[in-house]
């Protein structure tokens, strides 16, 4: 099979953003947003025809799909390194392309309905055609230096578009602190690259597919290590966590989490489309990408992403109980659900053996299916948030209620995904957390309970969104001068067509055969005793959220407000994470340093050569009595001078 | 006669026609002409040194030429060219190019400024084609002489001081220089000037070398904004005129990289070797307190002056790792940085022109009132952060990863404190784009301002092409450096 059309798949998107950027503005809203549209369409199309050539090309003799590298030139000669880009095809970056150009294609054809009329509409699908751009160039990467390349222009992208308002403050300020976070969180993945290629005379992924395998089977990772065994056995190990360091800061884990929750301030379908279903998951694939070498090289450290994403999901899912604006509620629920990913990831390795047993590559393969499964529910979910601020002009749950009657698309498929997230089967998302709960299980009871209470207040919240919205009491005030209606088509057909997803991604393909972690084919078989545990708890969690919140008047909810005003305050306010971090900020880096620093730059150093300055002009002044033009004056110089001279050399 | 002697003729013959022009446009007219021969030369010459040195042609320097000039001195007119010195020639061919064209309405005195801005390009363009050491020392001074006047007479603020305060430092290291050029000199056995000559016989006792080595390093170093050297470049960069902000720090403090390469480390490898670490504190000190200084101030040109000094800095910063890698990532950085620094200063000079302000407490809101401005602006602050795609990141990376070529603890720690800045970089530019072009318009005076007339944005356009364009496609560049680089280190190791 020939795969040399694929950098159109990169190519086009990157031209789509050069055009709009450069004439956008002297199209029309409708042009520029078929272009865009259009190509990708394009690319969408391209992505599918791959993925389907790919997965149908067979089997190896070893029983895996082929690692290809249709292309791959050197971009950068660095030393004895080289900076390459290219492109690698395995099973997750086909997954991924599919997920980026599918999601990215809803949300092109969304933004026709949703952007209506917006100035800069444009710009935002030339930002749009870019970040697709970057997103895919960092899926295909062949080497950890090109995904590091695309990860910093995802990362500008996301900026882009999360000040998309820029009159806004908010939005302005938010997106400063989306690239600034995510920023000091690359310093570290950069570190960590630097370390890795050192040592192992290569940054590329050459070791992509190759997973250990088997009973004891030798290992067998192609990568130079002898100079990193030399320097000592944390050389890998400490690269991979410093690398894990920039993947938790673009997927938003704890504590670095906290511009996720702002960037909510861009529109509503760059939420979808960056921030819950592609760029937020980079970190993820990060993992997943280096996986071979975790497994190999740092068994122990695995238990950092595991408790890492343990805590993550569990705080993320108390404070998103206690949101009130729609997306911020989303946002966390976000955080939560891929610390799920990563925890899946992270228990992977039961014990601490080297080798894997067809039991323990559960977590990857779960991990990866529930970036499937999560990318079309919460786009789904987001998407038909955007229809509901669209419809109310606003995020709060305040000004919602009672929308059911209004907007029945938006309820049903808002409905479909919500349980989806919470694990009801058969919709996709039980069938992938149920995976990552099993193998939660299998690492450790402790973990896999506290991931089923996760689960369940997944649930809770994921209702309390749903009943608040479309539920409850109607804000009769707010919908008196304007009804809500549903919106247009072009904005409910991506939310059908996701939730047909949902629907049927679950239970109708075996995802176990496309991705897994030895590359072999893997039969996803549902853990009975799990799956009726979480699903009972589950749905006794929408139950409660069904007593709370359903009714016109929420007797149980005002009763809790009112016992626990502090703990409702503290996980309103995000646990005061974000004062803690403008407290470091703010307080000790610029008035602490900074200033200091620009003071002592001012007064000290320029000080000194001010002062030296001034110290000779002042040595002039003062000889310069001496030049007193008296004739006088030099006469009594001059003739002190001869005799003292005179005696001198007398003297001699 | 070399080919290299037009960098120094079409200057000297532009000197003349301005002088002979009467009226505003014969003066662009001469400019224009002589800008745009300079920059098709210096394309032409780069790429005849790719298909020379792609032919197999070794020779250290190409187009070599050298003529007595001074017999009892052994002083000569010696030219010739390297790979790091093509990509500074064409450096100075962009930014003399731009900048006359964001020099295009400046009043008064438009042709005696023009006469000074030619003449400060003679001395650049000299520089970097010479191979003699005290033909380099001339041409340096005379590149720095006309910045005196440029910033006394056409600069802004308090400009008197600034041009004092800048010529007298950079005096001061041009005192330590010839010191240095003499202790060579006399110490190599006094009978040749010539670089490549010296180099060769490789003479100079280490104690000697030791004693030289930091009066030139400093020397050139005072250009290179090396810490604490470098106080003359808030205020010099902050008065002067748009056009000399940009030529100075997009060409000038590149001599002084340039410098310390060519003359302190090529001739004084052993001494380079030894003292290097006392310098690559300094310089570690500098990227990271030029980019902390730069998150607090408030005058956009202060801004940018504080962040030269983080990136000039790490300009010697890479020298002083002295790997191949990282060497080349010096140039590239040279290169890039001297882009990016016009690009900015080009605009900072175009919007205040505009507002008559540059503080960043009474700006705002501009994305709205000036499109093309604010839009080349952001570009220009996503460069400078080292944003892939663009010549920054290139230049970023190579030194990085050459830095990181050194295995010590004394070397991986500088590199993971010069790697910091990478984050305070972000900090300060969008710091300062969220403040000025993002938000609500500041002042309602503002509405009525107008976007860039046709020559702004010709400037701007070739700028932002030629970042674009080195980090696009930066093998050639990394290759054509490289080659050059090899055998000044091999000097060394």
């Amino acid at each position: 099979m020939d795969y040399s059309f694929v950098f159109l798949i990169l190519l086009l998107p990157a031209l789509t953003f050069v055009v709009l950027g450069l004439a956008g503005m002297k199209m029309s809203h409708k042009v520029a947003g078929l272009i865009g549209t259009t190509s990708l369409g394009i690319v969408t199309v391209l992505s599918y025809y791959t993925a389907f050539c790919y997965f149908t090309a067979g089997r190896g003799a070893d029983g895996t799909f082929a690692t290809l590298v249709p292309y791959n030139f050197t971009w950068l000669p660095l030393g004895a390194l080289n900076f390459d880009l290219g492109i690698l095809l395995d099973p997750i970056s086909v997954m991924m392309l599919i997920v980026i150009s599918t999601v990215s294609l809803m949300v092109h054809i969304y933004s026709f309905g949703y952007m209506h009329g917006e100035k800069g509409f444009q710009r935002y699908y030339a930002f749009l055609s870019l970040f697709t751009m970057s997103m895919l160039g960092l899926v295909v990467a062949t080497n950890i230096f090109q995904m590091y390349l695309f990860w910093e222009l995802v990362g500008v992208s996301s900026y882009l578009l999360i000040g998309f308002y820029y009159p806004l403050h908010a939005a302005v300020a938010a997106s400063k602190k989306a690239f600034i976070v995510t920023r000091f969180a690359d310093m570290f993945f950069l570190i960590g690259i630097l370390l890795f290629g050192y040592y192992t005379n290569s940054f590329s992924f050459s070791f992509a597919g190759d997973i250990v395998m088997g009973n004891g089977a030798a290992p067998f990772i192609p990568v130079d290590v002898v100079k990193a065994v030399a320097a000592g056995g944390f050389i890998i190990p400490t690269a991979l966590v410093l690398m894990f360091i920039g993947g938790a800061g673009k997927s938003a884990m704890f504590p670095l989490h906290i511009w996720l929750p702002d960037a909510m301030e861009g529109p509503t379908p760059v939420s979808a489309l960056i921030h819950a279903a592609t760029m937020v998951v980079a970190g993820v694939f990060q993992i997943a990408r280096m996986f071979p070498l975790w497994i190999e090289y740092a068994p122990e450290q695995m238990s950092i992403v595991v408790y890492v994403g343990v805590f993550t999901a569990f705080y993320a899912a108390a404070v998103a109980c206690a949101q009130s604006d729609i997306k911020r509620v989303l946002a966390f629920s976000t955080i939560s659900q891929i610390a799920f990913m990563m925890v899946a990831l992270g228990v992977c390795l039961p014990g601490h053996e080297a080798v894997l047993d067809n039991h323990a590559q559960l977590g990857y393969m779960a991990s990866m299916f529930h970036l499937f499964t999560h990318a079309m529910f919460k786009a789904c979910l987001f998407l038909g948030a955007g229809c509901i601020i669209h419809a109310v002009h606003s995020n709060e749950m305040s000004a919602m209620g009672g929308l059911r009657k209004y907007m029945p698309v938006t309820h049903i498929t808002f409905l479909i995904s919500c349980l989806a997230i919470s694990g009801i089967p058969p919709f996709s998302g039980f069938f992938s957390k149920d995976e990552i709960i099993t193998a939660c299980f299998a690492y450790s009871p402790v973990v896999g309970w506290i991931m089923t209470g996760i689960a369940a207040m997944t649930a809770f919240y994921m209702f309390r969104l749903y009943y608040g919205i479309f539920w409850g009491t109607e804000n009769k005030e707010l919908h008196a001068h304007h009804t809500p209606h549903e919106a247009p088509l072009t904005m409910t057909v991506p939310l059908i067509i996701l939730s047909v997803i949902t629907i049927t991604c679950g239970w109708a393909v075996n995802f176990g055969s496309f991705v897994s972690a030895s590359g072999q084919d893997y039969q996803i078989h549902l853990d009975t005793q799990v799956a009726v545990t979480s699903c009972v708890i589950a749905v006794i969690s929408i139950a409660l959220a069904t007593y709370i919140y359903k009714g016109e008047k929420q007797p149980v909810a005002d009763m809790l407000y009112r016992r626990f005003p502090k703990l409702h305050r503290a996980a309103y306010k995000r646990f005061y994470m974000d004062e803690v971090y403008m407290f470091v900020t703010h307080k000790i880096i610029f008035r602490l340093v900074s200033t200091p620093i620009a003071w002592f730059d001012r007064h000290v150093v320029d000080g000194t050569f001010d002062f030296l300055a001034w110290g000779a002009n002042e040595g002039g002044e003062s000889m310069r009595g001496w030049q007193s033009g008296d004739v006088r004056h030099y006469a009594v110089w001059f003739l002190s001078g001869a005799v003292a001279l005179t005696l001198v050399l007398l003297c001699i | 006669m070399s080919i290299l002697s037009l960098f120094v003729v079409i200057p000297v013959l532009m000197l003349l026609g301005l002088w002979l022009s009467r009226n505003l446009n014969q003066v662009r007219g001469v400019m224009v002409a002589g800008s745009t021969c300079l920059l098709l030369l210096s394309v032409w010459l780069t790429v005849t040194f790719v298909q020379m040195r792609g032919a197999g042609n070794t020779d250290a320097m190409l187009f070599t030429y050298s003529v007595p000039w001074f017999k009892p001195l052994n002083i000569a007119y010696s030219v010739g060219v390297d790979g790091i010195s093509v990509v500074m020639l064409l450096l100075s061919s962009i930014i003399v190019f731009t900048g006359t064209f964001a020099s295009w309405q400046l009043k008064p005195m438009t042709k005696e400024y023009f006469l000074w801005f030619t003449l400060l390009s003679t001395g650049v363009y000299g520089f970097f084609i010479s191979i003699d050491l005290f033909t380099m020392f001339v041409f340096y001074e005379v590149a720095l002489i006309p910045m005196y006047l440029l910033i006394g007479v056409w600069g802004s603020g308090n400009k008197e001081y600034a041009a004092m305060k800048l010529t007298l430092m950079l005096m001061g290291g041009s005192a330590l220089l010839i010191l240095g050029i003499l202790g060579i000199y006399f110490f190599s056995g006094a009978d040749t000037m010539n670089v490549l000559e010296i180099a060769a016989k490789h003479n100079i006792p280490v104690e000697v070398q030791k004693v030289f080595f930091p009066f030139i390093f400093i020397g050139f170093g005072v250009l290179g904004a090396l810490f604490p050297f470098h106080t003359w470049s808030p205020d010099g960069h902050a008065s002067a005129p748009t056009a000399v902000s940009m030529l100075h720090a997009g060409v000038l403090m590149k001599l002084g990289g340039y410098g310390c390469f060519r003359v302190a480390m090529f001739l004084l490898p052993e001494a380079a070797r030894e003292l290097s670490w006392i310098f690559l504190i300094l310089t570690t000190i500098s990227v990271v307190y030029g980019a902390l200084s730069a998150c607090v101030q408030t005058d956009l040109k202060y801004i940018n002056a504080y962040s030269s000094v983080s990136h000039c800095g790490l300009v010697l910063f890479a020298l002083l790792m002295m790997t191949r890698t990282a060497c080349t990532g010096a140039i590239l950085q040279m290169l890039s940085h001297g882009l990016m620094t016009a690009l900015f200063f080009a605009l900072i000079g175009m919007i205040y022109g505009r507002t008559h302000t540059r503080d960043i407490r009474k700006l705002g809101g501009l994305m709205k009132i000036m499109p093309f401005l604010s839009v080349g602006y952001v570009i220009a602050g996503l460069a400078n952060l080292g944003l892939p795609g663009f010549s920054g990141f290139i230049a970023e990376m190579t030194i990085f990863v050459g830095s990181f070529e050194n295995a010590d603890t004394f070397h991986r720690t500088a590199t993971i404190i010069a790697c910091t800045s990478i984050v305070v970089t972000a900090v300060y530019i969008l710091r300062v784009v969220g403040k000025i072009l993002f938000q609500k318009v500041a002042d309602p005076h503002y509405e009525t301002l107008t976007d860039a007339t046709w020559d702004e944005r010709f400037s701007v356009c070739c700028l932002i092409f030629s970042v674009a364009g080195f980090g696009l496609a930066p093998l050639w560049a990394s290759n054509v450096i490289g080659d050059a680089v090899g055998p000044i280190l091999q000097n060394i190791l």
